[in-house]
């Protein structure tokens, strides 16, 4: 059976984004479907009728619904070249562990910082910030979260970098200032190919959010 | 392998420290449980889970391990002589891992609304619990093949996360008045607990549920004495 990839995703989704960077470091080639998320296909409704959410990878028809299960999914199928996960169970608990901190924390701390104001605003963005310095500590004197080269954690949080633009401007905060280290690691990916592929430019991004956060913030 | 080399830190109410000793129970993995005070947390606890600072944590010789998922799929990686816990395949372990997810933060997050949910509120959470109820209904179907469990004939990822939550389903149904698995409308999920509470692996560390009824009740005293959560 020929191996049919089609992704179904929404070009500023930091979680789609995994998947595409996944799929560029395995060299796959897929078929890849904008969606409107405020008009879903009846494809995207059909392959995730529980979540009804993107991204959503789809091999010989059959579909995998959320960013880190299908990275993880990827990994594991194709099994021949640029491994994402350690091999060590005791070092994938530990990538596993990072990659769940950033997917339970940083969407919501951010979330926060781009689409509210006044006090819930000042909080969000302490909280950002508590959590990105939890995330330098982590990262350490390492090159990547992985160690010596690009793995899971880093796909999980990189794709966020191209928000980052977004939240300074919306915040009024500036990320290298507050946690260098971040920035440093996130050029560092950036001068991977699958990454700077994959990741919209941050300007395009800002422009996107602006139009998002007319709808929650009044100015 | 030395018994003192695998604990596991954490309290007999909570299914989320259910799952690691299920999990260690299919490996026939000797282990000692420390269990932490209601109420408070150990010097050990906060040192080997800094960044959350919640049970369980598996501490294998000195390297802890956190979250009770990725414990699960550490013990499967580590003793690999005992059965699999993850199926082989990788899209039947994306779809086990899928509804592990969905079990976590979607129908716990009802089960624990509903739990505290008031007036018009509880309505709208029980729907959502049954609703995930007759979702977990088919995936089961799916998954299981016509075999006794989510995983296959022996227990898996998935009977271990859901399965993990039954006892407080038992609570939860006594407490509301509701019959939440029922032989009408989930007709295998009820055969599927049944066989689940009975297996040797979980036996041992299920709760009773009177002891858990009565520990809701501790918990709920608790909770309207104490301050607002902060999250």
């Amino acid at each position: 059976m020929a191996n049919e990839v089609v992704l179904l995703d929404f070009w500023p989704s930091m979680f789609g984004m995994r998947v595409r960077i996944a799929l560029a470091e395995k060299g796959i080639k897929y078929e890849y479907k904008e969606e409107d998320l405020k008009n879903k296909s009846p494809l995207l409704l059909e392959m995730n009728p529980i979540n009804k959410q993107i991204p959503v990878l789809i091999h010989n028809g059959k579909p995998v619904c959320e960013s880190l299960i299908i990275v993880q999914y990827i990994d594991e199928v194709w099994n021949d070249k640029s491994p994402l996960l350690p091999s060590d169970p005791y070092q994938r608990a530990q990538a596993r562990f990072w990659a769940d901190f950033v997917d339970k924390k940083v969407y919501g701390a951010s979330r926060k910082v781009w689409s509210t104001k006044g006090e819930e605003q000042e909080a969000g963005k302490k909280e950002f910030f508590e959590i990105l310095k939890t995330l330098e500590v982590e990262l350490g004197d390492k090159p990547y979260f992985g160690g010596e080269t690009f793995g899971y954690v880093d796909l999980s949080f990189i794709t966020f970098y191209s928000w980052f633009q977004a939240y300074e401007v919306f915040g009024n905060i500036n990320i290298e200032a507050e946690c260098p280290k971040i920035i440093a690691w996130a050029k560092r990916c950036l001068q991977k190919e699958s990454v700077a592929k994959t990741l919209p430019d941050q300007k395009k991004v800002y422009e996107f959010v602006a139009q998002m956060r007319k709808r929650f913030v009044s100015e | 392998m030395a018994k003192n080399d695998v604990k596991v830190l954490g309290a007999w109410p909570s299914p989320y420290v259910m799952r690691p000793r299920i999990a260690l129970n299919i490996k026939s993995v000797n282990y000692e449980f420390l269990e932490e005070t209601f109420g408070s947390k150990s010097e050990l606890l906060l040192q080997s889970n800094p960044v959350h600072k919640k049970i369980p944590v598996l501490i294998h010789g000195d390297k802890p391990i956190c979250e009770s998922m990725i414990i699960v799929e550490y013990i499967d990686e580590v003793w690999t002589s005992g059965p699999s816990i993850l199926p082989s395949d990788p899209y039947d372990r994306a779809i086990q891992r899928f509804w592990a997810a969905y079990v976590d933060e979607k129908w716990f997050a009802a089960m624990k609304g509903l739990r505290s949910a008031q007036g018009e509120e509880r309505k709208a959470f029980l729907d959502q619990v049954t609703e995930g109820l007759a979702l977990l209904e088919e995936a089961f179907g799916k998954c299981s093949k016509g075999k006794a469990f989510f995983g296959g004939d022996r227990i898996g990822l998935l009977d271990i996360a859901f399965g993990s939550f039954l006892g407080w389903l038992k609570v939860t149904e006594k407490v509301n008045g509701v019959k939440l698995l029922d032989e009408a409308k989930t007709p295998g999920l009820v055969k599927w607990a049944e066989r689940f509470c009975a297996d040797a692996a979980v036996k041992s560390v299920m709760p009773e549920t009177e002891k858990l009824l009565e520990f809701s009740k501790v918990l709920a005293a608790k909770m309207k004495g104490a301050p607002p959560p902060k999250n």
